[in-house]
């Protein structure tokens, strides 16, 4: 790839070969490691953003219309001396989800793990198209400035929710916002460019970079997860973008693709964005999954139960992720029968779930398990995502979706899957693979703080929120108080918001941990936690290129407690004397 | 558990959804009582042990099986048993003597009703914004729509929602089991006055709406009975009786 070496690369272009300079190892890199931890750096700046502005919202949910400490600098007329207006607010839900999962959750779970570990766990020693790879995190960094940026033009940020439903999204004037919504939209076109790039070549480096005897079957489920992920993401980005460049030409060229004065139709929007916005849910919780079925059987000291099933179930939930869409419609206006359809369609994805959720408990079973901070996190993903699981049940059921759509019980919903599900996994992950990542151990006493502050107080913040949502309190209102059915559920509110600003404290936790172990933590060996995968054959950190020898594969990822060796693991590269297998 | 937070319920289809929340509120609260406590047992039973070995065993067909057929037949007969309320409330709208058409707008609803004729679009219409009012015990119709961008009709205690999309006009009904005055909210964000946009439900007993209907139709003479109304919907179809079906 030299040949296509950046520009950037030009003016010291001579000092290549071994020694790649700072811009070529640091920023244009093009070692799929380096990319990945760029996307880990680029998200978890943006959380503290996405997370910013959550803050700012609970604390005007449970104390309506006061100075939101510590708010005081946004400059008028975003905030007004730390007071909250509408319009702020309507900003705030729209940008806290639009970052968190456009920014935060894809880019961590696809961008960074995606990136790190495909190459390293199927042995190859990079992408198959690393320059490729390089311009997709680069073609991320503009979207996210772009997106920031909006806050600071006239009219403020997109306010329309991370829905965007049209025409309030399409017609400035029926929310005030001008070139906030057009960035916006602007801004998911060009990072739709980014995933798009990203995920062509995780496809293209599962199916033909795999080493030598790694069979479909004897992927680890991690990759399996990242692999159908990039399927959907190449399947429905386009479709987001579809609908982004007719909401672009209706609000900038006249068009009225969305508007029915102009013989449009509003619900197109919707059907558009949902076709694309529930693979993308699956694209947001399937990593997660993965990372969760990688790390039990290691500290289980256990091979995975059902490993095929666990397999099927990802290709069920991505096939079935596509005909579902409609349930996120039942109140829309759109044809009534066809609610029923969705609801049945939406009913039977339950059942991989359930699959897989049965099967890490068959993980655990008869196990030797150890509590360590990443086999924590991903328990805390078992038990958390079960209650998102099993809540989505409610509404999908059309009936008791006309009373609880866009209440609070789909924001509880929502966030027992992404949080308790997606941010659970991806703290476990941090946590699992930083050794080889960055070479260090993070510290597993302060690990353990940040997990029980997490899920304790995480908890405590957001299962109150069913409560809420089957009292009818909407979702997106600015101030609950304006209410009388509300009134007595209000403490609830407040109760919430001092959870989760205690919740938000013990992050502070994970960023000191990740930075201190980052330079001082204890040096990682080469198979710190005695796992059976490939990328822990690698040295730590792996080098330009990976593994020393190409690794050659003989047997499945979980050959954990196996009879035919003495130690506990079996990793899939050891040969044994007679075994049958290897090369195919 | 679940009846200390619902708000009360005053509609006749309001109990067959929260018939159905409760049976999947014990579905669900079984399946993840069962699922945590084998969750934590396994983890205190298979807590690491110096010198104690894992079970090596990759699974088990007959319980993979198992675990597949029962959550399936569960939920299809749960999606089964929800078929009928939803068509009763979506579909199969009842015949009412008493239709009101709500505009919604950024950040009021227009409700217009028909005047003595039962007509729309007639001089004896009369528009009242944010003010619902209704006898009880009858069905009322709905010809909800939007002039700007989507709203959401919501009135908690009679479990409906629905939302009203410009360009078009969706039919609900409802038939209210108690006198009282409800909150509307919007439920769908609809821009920077979403919050606080609030209509009343005022539910009325026979004589009540009686009297209100002559306060402000003064001297106006309504059919004594349905007799005239149903005659005139057996004519032919007019706006008002469509159904969504």
């Amino acid at each position: 790839m030299t040949a296509h070496a950046p520009t950037a690369d030009a003016a010291h272009g001579h000092a290549e070969h071994h020694e790649l300079g700072f811009l070529r190892t640091y920023v244009f890199s093009t070692d799929h490691k380096m990319i990945g931890k760029q996307f880990l750096f680029l998200s978890l700046f943006m959380m503290i953003i996405g997370g910013g502005l959550a803050l700012m919202m609970r604390w005007q949910l449970a104390w309506p219309e006061t100075q939101i400490p510590g708010t005081r600098w946004i400059p008028e007329p975003l905030m007004y001396d730390g007071f909250m207006p509408p319009e702020f607010y309507n900003a705030a839900v729209t940008m806290h989800a639009t970052i968190m999962v456009f920014f935060v959750v894809m880019p961590l779970l696809v961008g960074c793990f995606g990136n790190f570990l495909i190459p390293l766990m199927i042995g190859a020693g990079d992408m198959a198209f690393p320059l490729l790879n390089m311009l997709s995190f680069w073609v991320s960094v503009p979207a996210g400035i772009m997106m920031l940026s909006s806050f600071m033009v006239e009219g403020g940020a997109a306010a329309a929710g991370w829905t965007s439903y049209a025409p309030l999204s399409t017609v400035p004037n029926y929310s005030g916002v001008y070139m906030g919504q057009n960035f916006w939209a602007m801004s998911l076109i060009v990072l739709g460019v980014s995933s798009l790039m990203g995920s062509i070549n995780y496809i293209t480096t599962v199916i033909n970079m795999r080493a030598p005897g790694l069979t479909w079957f004897r992927l680890p489920l991690v990759i399996w997860a990242l692999f159908i992920t990039a399927i959907l993401l190449l399947l429905a980005l386009p479709v987001l973008t579809a609908g982004l460049a007719m909401m672009l030409f209706d609000r900038m060229a006249g068009t009225a693709f969305f508007l029915p004065e102009g013989g449009g139709e509003p619900l197109l929007w919707q059907h558009v964005f949902w076709f694309f916005g529930h693979p993308e849910v699956y694209i947001m919780i399937l990593p997660a999954m993965g990372i969760a079925s990688e790390i039990m059987p290691v500290f289980a000291r256990k091979p995975i139960f059902g490993y095929h099933a666990m397999a099927f179930s990802i290709m069920a939930i991505a096939f079935l992720g596509w005909i579902v869409w409609g349930h996120h419609m039942f109140q829309s206006g759109m044809n009534f029968t066809l609610g029923t359809s969705f609801m049945i369609t939406t009913m039977v994805i339950a059942v991989p779930s359930a699959i897989k959720t049965f099967n890490w408990l068959g993980t655990i079973w008869g196990g030797n398990i150890r509590f360590t901070v990443p086999m924590l996190f991903s328990l805390g993903f078992v038990a958390l995502f079960v209650i998102g699981g099993l809540s989505g049940i409610y509404m999908a059921n059309t009936p008791i979706d006309i009373f609880i759509h866009d209440t609070y019980f789909i924001v509880a919903h929502i966030h027992y899957v992404l949080f308790g599900g997606s941010i659970m996994a991806m703290f476990g992950a941090v946590t699992y693979w930083f050794p080889k990542m960055f070479g260090r151990m993070m510290n597993p006493v302060l690990g353990q703080i940040h997990f029980w502050g997490t899920f304790i107080f995480y908890n405590l913040g957001f299962f109150p929120m069913h409560i809420l949502g089957i009292g009818g309190h909407m979702r997106r209102i600015y101030n609950p108080t304006q209410y009388e059915f509300l009134e007595p559920m209000q403490w609830w509110n407040v109760f919430i918001t001092q959870s989760i600003l205690i919740m938000a404290a013990f992050q502070l936790v994970f960023v000191v941990n990740f930075f201190w172990s980052l330079f001082a933590g204890t040096k990682a060996e080469r198979n710190p936690w005695k796992a059976n995968t490939l990328e822990w054959d690698a040295p730590t950190p792996p080098p330009h290129g990976n593994f020393l020898t190409p690794p050659v594969v003989y047997r499945g990822p979980y050959e954990y407690s196996s009879p035919e060796v003495p130690e506990d693991y079996l990793p899939q590269s050891r040969k044994l004397a007679g075994a049958t297998g290897g090369a195919h | 558990m679940l009846d200390w937070w619902l708000p009360e319920n005053v509609s006749t289809y309001g109990a067959d959804i929260d018939s159905l929340f409760h049976l999947i509120y014990w579905i669900t609260m079984i399946t993840w009582v069962g699922v945590q406590v084998v969750m934590i047992a396994f983890l205190v039973m298979y807590r690491h042990r110096d010198g104690r070995r894992a079970t090596y065993t990759h699974g088990n067909t007959t319980l993979e099986i198992v675990w597949t057929i029962i959550p399936t037949l569960i939920v299809v007969w749960l999606g089964i048993q929800s078929v009928e309320t939803w068509n009763k409330i979506k579909i199969d709208l009842p015949e009412s003597d008493y239709h009101i058409q709500v505009t919604a707008k950024q950040f009021n609803w227009e409700m217009l009703y028909p005047g003595p004729d039962g007509e729309f679009e007639t001089d004896d219409d009369k528009m009242i914004e944010n003010d619902l009012r209704v006898p009880v015990d009858t069905p009322i119709r709905l010809r909800l729509t939007s002039r700007d961008v989507i709203h959401s009709f919501f009135v908690p205690q009679l479990r409906l929602k629905q939302d009203m999309l410009p360009g078009r006009t969706i039919e609900a009904w409802f038939q209210a089991t108690k006198p009282g005055r409800y909150e509307i909210p919007c439920a769908e964000l609809c821009g920077f006055g979403h919050s606080g946009m609030l209509g009343h439900l005022t539910v009325y007993t026979p004589e009540e709406y009686d009297a209100w209907r002559q306060e402000q139709w003064a001297g106006a003479v309504w059919p004594a009975n349905d007799a005239t109304r149903k005659a005139r919907r057996e004519e032919g179809p007019h706006d008002g009786a469509r159904t969504n079906g």
